[in-house]
């Protein structure tokens, strides 16, 4: 036999080692733990160590370990019970400003998580878990737009004293109706000016009237607008249930998948995704706010609020100037002198208001009132449900009115993260658009358990019935074949590890299936070998054609599978993608192990030995 | 060691005819089925809701049935899951009541008469998701195959592609029928065990496929049928035992697996059984009718030899 060359060791040695690194934080488990970290996602200030260390101490526990990892901290126990009571005592005295979570966290020691080393990340069909997918309700938005076209446009002509005889909706546009020609180009000249987002075109079928609806620019700016602001609430929204790694995440135009590993509770989170938040824009009183909070007594038509960021209280005017339906959008930009602002557009209504109140306040403040009414589900005694409405009112932001303005204004003098998340705040409760949940699929944990048993119990007696046919048929080629097996099965939970790549039930049956499937191309070798044995074909020879011959058409064999897999991993539904990943990393790798590996491992045997026979049958 | 002593010498190209008259029939009879009984399709392509759960003791199904029907769910589909204390409920797409009220709805009904129920499952489907889901599986299935019918044209000819095709879909006709014969749910992940059997099975075409290449041009005083049915024996043995691996594979699936995978164990089993008969009596047989010849495989080397006089 020709010697093999000694690179190829070499990349299985690597390859080995590289599959027994990388698929080892597998093994280590993992500790009930408390995970904690600031609601606004800002590094944890220093003082909390002390916080926490004295809350554990009050609720007589120990944990494991305590410290931060990866930005957050984390403290780890040996029981689950010390998880539960340690999550509640730090919810009660860390404040509504930090998420205090439950999470498992991995034992995969630090060397190896130095490389990058992590344990595979678990489908929510393992580990229990809800996953939504929401709808942004689009044609509400896009009716809301034609609505505004509608007050915006005869506003504007009747301040330009053009004469229009009648207004229509028209499907996605408005449509103005005038007595001449000449009105009709003086209000398109008009609105063109006045509306850049606005594309006017006359009507073909009614001559005297004009079609005008949103640049197709705008569409789809208001369109994305109402899914980033539903992104932006549902976000902060989740940050409250305390989830260890929640997924809040766009998919395609216009639906948001929500996934919650380890929450059961689905009421809860359903009460919570529906709650509605809104904003008003009002004026700040010139009563003494603190006076009033300690005495209670508020002057009349005022309101007491306290301010989100640092519990100031401050008295409102009842009157609401602009209200979140006004809100067209915000955004955070820069002001002229390059400092970071929020800039705001109202709609025609809400900027008509805005224009009378400023020409009267220049130099007053004025504050911005978040509102938000949430369903909160407790349970009794007895474990029944119980739930409640409760609103949540805060001051975001006061500022001073620094001249008269209407639709287009903005608030400076912030920092940038406050201008920041002003902005998120704004749009959080400029008037979302409806959302409707189309898919739940909620797994207990007591169903994951049992699918991680099954799926690894038949991936044990699968690969024992493969490893027992194939040594039992093919002797110590079998072997070779059975190593090659392991060695690709290796290499699969690397590669999932390393990727980070979810494990669903369908991806275990995925790398069931593929462990039938793998020895394939070693028994396509075999089978050659054997045919050039019975050929009056020299053993080593034998070996070599068998290896060679066969190897073009376990590619193409492979080609094909991949083929389908790639369609598979593109349809992309969660748990198939997961099916369709394994199986193709099943397939490149074993394209590789069954070949390579088992070869190096034939020529360790047999290249310098003189054999009478092969030991195949 | 070994099934033969020597490479059998089936001749299988001898019923050809028939073979291609009995599959012709097969593939009409699978239609039939699959248009007439319909598949059991799951709520992943019909929307709907799905609820499993589990009682501390084994229930009668007559009184899930009741508690339902307290809450206004008369039609809810109820069936025991596994074993006699877990429950499946099914409900159809609602036509009024929004979104994902309705598990809600059910877990309360549930729970009012019994106290120690533990959840195990809740699957809502928007409608409309369900129906995109059978455009991007029908798409899917088309994607794989032009894809597959791409490659073996490259690698082969296009009688070779469309006989490999013919197979694929061929087989994936006969899993069809074999779910709509016995009402196995057919959800996503049995969609995916179909596109796993059509790569499954092109497999058993293209080594068929690359051995009559590699004896039509070593053996070249041999006709084709002589050279295709030489082909076939030199690969039966191969066949039978990548089978049999996949196959023992596979009953672990089916026996251990639980029922999430069902429906994917069970249409696997079914396609790999077909797949061993379609690559002899479908693909090979197919692309042998619609006359391939030496000419078309040979290197393109070879062949100007050849067209000299």
């Amino acid at each position: 036999m020709k010697p093999y060359s000694t690179w190829k060791y070499f990349l299985l040695i690597a390859a080995l080692a590289f599959g027994l690194l990388y698929a080892a934080p597998n093994l280590y488990g993992d500790d009930p733990s408390v995970q904690i970290s600031l609601e606004s996602g800002d590094p944890l200030p220093a003082e909390v160590s002390g916080k926490i260390a004295a809350a554990l101490k009050d609720a007589g526990l120990t944990p494991s370990a305590s410290g931060i990892e990866n930005g957050q901290w984390v403290v780890r126990f040996s029981h689950a019970e010390d998880q539960l009571k340690a999550a509640d005592q730090l919810k009660q005295e860390l404040g509504r400003d930090y998420v205090v979570a439950l999470n498992l966290a991995s034992k995969t020691p630090e060397w190896l998580k130095a490389i990058g080393a992590k344990p595979m990340n678990l489908g929510l069909d393992l580990r229990g878990g809800v996953h939504f997918l929401l709808e942004v309700d689009i044609e509400e938005v896009r009716k809301k737009a034609v609505e505004r076209i509608l007050t915006e446009v005869p506003a504007l002509l009747r301040k330009e004293d053009i004469r229009y005889t009648g207004r229509r909706e028209n499907g996605d546009s408005a449509v103005m109706e005038f007595a001449d020609a000449e009105h009709v180009d003086q209000a398109s000249r008009a609105i063109a000016k006045a509306f850049a987002e606005y594309q006017v075109t006359p009507l073909p079928e009614a001559p005297l009237s004009l079609s005008i609806k949103l640049t197709e620019k705008e569409a789809k700016r208001i369109v994305d607008f109402a899914v980033q602001q539903n992104l932006t609430t549902l976000r902060n929204r989740v940050n409250q249930l305390g989830v260890a790694e929640p997924l809040v995440q766009r998919q395609g135009e216009n639906r948001i998948v929500v996934q919650l590993p380890g929450v059961q509770d689905t009421t809860r989170v359903k009460d919570l995704l529906g709650a509605t938040a809104t904003l008003e824009y009002r004026a700040v009183a010139d009563q003494d706010a603190y006076a009033a909070a300690s005495s209670g007594v508020v002057p009349a038509g005022t309101e007491l609020f306290y301010t989100r960021a640092d519990r100031r209280p401050v008295l409102l005017k009842r009157e609401v100037i602009a209200g979140g339906d006004n809100l067209v959008d915000a955004a955070s930009t820069v002001d002229e002198n390059g400092g970071p602002a929020v800039s705001v557009t109202l709609d025609a209504s809400g900027a008509k208001r805005m224009f009378t109140f400023t020409e009267q306040n220049v130099g007053k403040p004025m504050a911005v009132l978040f509102k938000e009414r949430q369903v909160v589900t407790s349970y009794n005694a007895k474990g029944e449900a119980i739930r409640e409405h409760r609103e949540v009112e805060e001051v975001i932001s006061i500022a001073s009115i620094r001249g008269v303005f209407g639709k287009r204004f903005q608030t400076t003098g912030l920092a940038s993260k406050e201008a920041y998340d002003l902005a998120l705040l704004l749009k959080a409760g400029a008037l979302a658009a409806p959302v409707d949940i189309v898919e739940e699929r909620t797994v207990g944990p007591s169903l994951g358990a049992d699918n991680i048993r099954k799926g690894f119990s038949a991936a044990v007696l699968g690969l024992g019935l493969v490893v027992l046919f194939m040594v039992f048929y093919y002797r110590v080629f079998g072997l070779f074949a059975v190593s090659a097996l392991l060695l690709n099965l290796l290499l699969v939970v690397a590669v999932l590890s390393l990727l980070q790549a979810t494990l669903t039930m369908p991806g275990i049956a995925g790398i069931v299936l593929h462990m039938g499937i793998a020895v394939d191309a070693n028994v396509l070798i075999y089978e050659r070998i054997r045919e050039e044995l019975r050929g009056g074909a020299k053993p080593h020879t034998a070996i070599e054609a068998g290896y060679e011959r066969a190897f073009l058409t376990i590619a193409d064999a492979n080609v094909t599978v991949l083929i389908g897999t790639v369609v598979l991993f593109a349809l992309g539904a969660g748990p198939v993608k997961g099916f369709a990943i394994t199986l193709a990393i099943g397939i490149l790798s074993s394209q590789f192990t069954a070949i390579v590996g088992s070869r190096a491992l034939a020529q360790l045997a047999f290249a310098r030995r003189q054999l009478k026979e092969v030991p195949i049958w | 060691m070994k099934f033969f002593a020597r490479v059998p010498n089936i001749n299988f190209m001898a019923q050809r005819k028939l073979g291609l008259t009995v599959s012709a029939v097969l593939t009409i009879a699978a239609i039939l089925l699959v248009v007439i009984r319909g598949l059991n399709f799951g709520i992943d392509f019909t929307g709907g809701v799905l609820v499993e759960v589990k009682y501390p003791a084994p229930v009668q199904l007559e009184k899930v049935r009741a508690d339902l029907a307290s809450a206004e769910y008369e039609r809810a589909v109820v069936q025991y899951f596994g074993d006699s204390s877990s429950v499946l409920i099914r409900l159809p797409p609602a036509g009024k009541e929004s979104s994902a009220q309705v598990s809600t709805h059910i877990l309360e009904a549930l729970h009012a008469s019994e106290a120690g129920i533990t959840l195990r499952r809740i699957e809502f489907v928007g409608p409309q998701v369900g129906e995109e889901l059978f455009s991007a599986g029908g798409l899917a299935l088309l994607f794989a195959f032009m894809g597959i019918a791409a490659y073996i044209m490259f690698r082969f000819e296009w009688k070779f592609s469309v006989g490999a095709i013919a197979a694929l879909i061929h087989d994936a006709l006969m899993v069809l029928g074999m779910l709509a014969i016995f009402q196995v749910e057919f959800d996503i992940t049995t969609l995916a065990a179909i596109l796993a059997l059509i790569g499954y099975s092109n497999n058993e075409t293209i080594v068929i496929f690359d051995r009559i290449r590699e004896n039509l041009i070593s053996e070249r005083r041999l006709d084709i049928l002589d050279v295709v049915n030489l082909s076939v024996n030199q690969t039966l043995l191969r066949s039978v035992i990548t089978h049999l691996t996949t196959l023992l594979v596979l009953s672990a699936l089916f026996f251990l697996g639980g029922a999430t995978v069902h429906g994917f164990s069970v249409a696997l089993i079914v396609g790999v059984i077909v797949a061993t008969y379609s690559s002899i009596y479908v693909s090979t047989n197919l692309a042998v009718a619609l006359g391939i010849s030496r000419e078309d495989l040979l290197p393109a080397k070879d062949k100007e030899i050849d067209e000299l006089p």
